[in-house]
């Protein structure tokens, strides 16, 4: 079996993406921020280091709470999809 | 405005085990789920040994959506080229009413939910408790999808991020120190690859756990277990250290996945679905109070989870303190008071049955299982032996003893591991 990204394995999954993102980050504390825990603690990748600013894409998330748990500054403006959004497991 | 006896956030375990409890006892029982349907958000890593369920479904194998019956438990120890594994497997486990089973939750919260409407209570899917509705300082009822609904009592069992029972003031922030992530993927397999892979026949499954050199020294483990017609491969390790050593979940997965012992069961396989979860580790040193005026928490959302090392359980503590949360519902209604006074019942039934007591029997666990040789030094030091014994090198054979001694002092003290030893017998 070949290594699969994570962005590979997020295209198998079942999602009903709302327009609106439902987890913001304030770009400004993050500038301040030099371990970025978010990158790591993530299992879907939707924090990256572009340039020196963390970017955030909302879509792929699986709503696990691990970068909301790792943020000891409070960059990030935690909550869950609105009902009926988000992950959908077929599987779980 | 109609008020409901009980309202439960979370249709997963806890939530499922209190409804039918509360609805069998004919109490005006509404769940609310979030998913679009019960399981869509949820996951675990898929081995379910069900003696609480049995108290609800005294054969539920034969209606719930099971996988496949656990007759094979298997443990292996990996390092970077080496697997040194244990297997057990008995006639016993091959008989109703078995001693486990492999279940995927997508199905089978959607199987518990729909006994929980045959039994009356009305299970609302797509709906988010959005806040809590408050009278004084109690707890009256939630405020969903734009509506009030108010109720005597409500339950979280909204899961390890529980906003409702953050917002209540019964927990503060989670530290990661307290937290394993869970990630997952579902690799589907024709069955007769499966059983083949396995040693399994017909509706066998087997349950096997990984700790090595894989996670790259950070507490936790992996483990597969196989399905009808897939497999459930996974690890499970602490959220802490993954960003101290600045690795994520799915570089250890994708380690383990091409350990040369795990690679080519999985050969040909496609992947279907991919997966995480959060698991509360911390034990009794991470509970929230448990309830307060109007309000009880269950599941996950109480951080009712144990973890030995070799046992990660989380299903049957949350079916068993949904059913006691129920229960005290039900007392608070012959007397009419919900007040915190009354529902001070739950944490003594909690005391009354295994749960707090099996938190306090491993209370030490947690710290045992921070410790980093587990997942290093001692799996390459039981690899490098049992490669001297079985290796025929052609030179004068030495005794296994003094094998082991030579491998030992090359990995650790033997006074460190004496009271690793020492640690271990103390906390588990």
């Amino acid at each position: 079996m070949k290594s699969a990204s994570v962005e590979d394995k997020l295209a198998v999954n079942k999602y009903d993406i709302d327009k609106e993102r439902h987890i913001q980050i304030k770009e400004d504390i993050c500038a301040t921020c030099d371990t970025h825990p978010c990158i790591y603690a993530c299992p879907s990748d939707c924090f990256k280091l572009r340039e020196g600013h963390i970017t955030f894409s909302y879509e792929g998330c699986l709503e696990c709470g691990s970068c909301r748990i790792v943020c000891d500054k409070e960059a990030i403006i935690w909550a869950l999809p609105r009902a009926g959004f988000g992950i959908c497991y077929q599987y779980g | 405005m109609k008020k409901f006896d009980a309202i439960i956030i979370g249709a997963g375990p806890a939530g499922c085990a209190c409804g039918l409890t509360l609805a069998k006892s004919g109490l005006d029982t509404l769940i609310v789920e979030r998913g679009k349907f019960a399981g869509a958000k949820n996951m675990w890593g898929g081995a379910f040994y069900g003696p609480s369920l049995y108290e609800f479904f005294p054969d539920f194998w034969k209606e719930a959506p099971v996988e496949r019956y656990i007759v094979r438990h298997k443990y292996s120890l990996l390092t970077e080229d080496a697997a040194l594994s244990f297997d057990f497997t008995t006639k016993k486990y091959r008989k109703p009413p078995y001693n486990g089973f492999s279940v995927l939750r997508a199905r089978f919260d959607r199987w518990f939910a729909a006994k929980v409407e045959q039994a009356g209570a009305v299970v609302a899917t797509g709906l988010e408790a959005e806040d809590l509705l408050w009278e004084g300082s109690a707890v009256a009822g939630i405020k969903a999808g734009g509506d009030e609904l108010p109720a005597h009592a409500v339950v979280a069992c909204d899961g390890v991020n529980s906003i409702l029972a953050e917002k209540a003031g019964l927990r503060g922030k989670i530290s990661p120190r307290d937290i394993k992530q869970g990630v997952k993927e579902v690799i589907q397999l024709p069955r007769p690859l499966i059983e083949q892979r396995f040693n399994l026949r017909g509706e066998e499954g087997i349950a096997w756990e990984f700790i090595g050199t894989f996670s790259r020294g950070v507490p936790g483990g992996a483990f597969i277990y196989t399905n009808k017609e897939s497999l459930s491969i996974g690890i499970v390790v602490q959220l802490s250290t993954l960003t101290e050593k600045r690795v994520s979940a799915n570089d250890l997965l994708e380690d383990f996945k091409h350990h040369p012992e795990v690679e080519n069961l999985l050969a040909d396989g496609q992947l279907v679905e991919y997966s995480a979860h959060l698991v509360p580790v911390g034990g009794k040193a991470m509970m929230p109070s448990l309830y307060a005026d109007g309000m009880l928490v269950a599941g996950d959302a109480a951080g009712l989870t144990l973890t030995t090392g070799l046992v990660l359980e989380g299903a049957n503590f949350a079916i068993a303190s949904g059913k006691a949360a129920a229960e005290t519902v039900i007392r608070a209604k012959k007397t009419g008071d919900f007040s915190k006074r009354s529902l001070a019942h739950y944490p003594e039934l909690l005391e009354k049955s295994y749960i707090l007591e099996d938190l306090k029997t491993f209370e030490n666990a947690p710290l045992l299982l921070e410790n980093p040789r587990f997942y290093s030094h001692y799996p390459e030091m039981a690899c490098e032996l049992a490669e001297k014994i079985f290796t025929n090198d052609g030179k004068q054979r030495k005794k296994i003893w003094k094998m082991f001694r030579e491998t030992q002092k090359s990995k650790i003290s033997l006074w460190q591991m004496l009271r690793d030893l020492f640690r271990i017998k103390r906390s588990i």
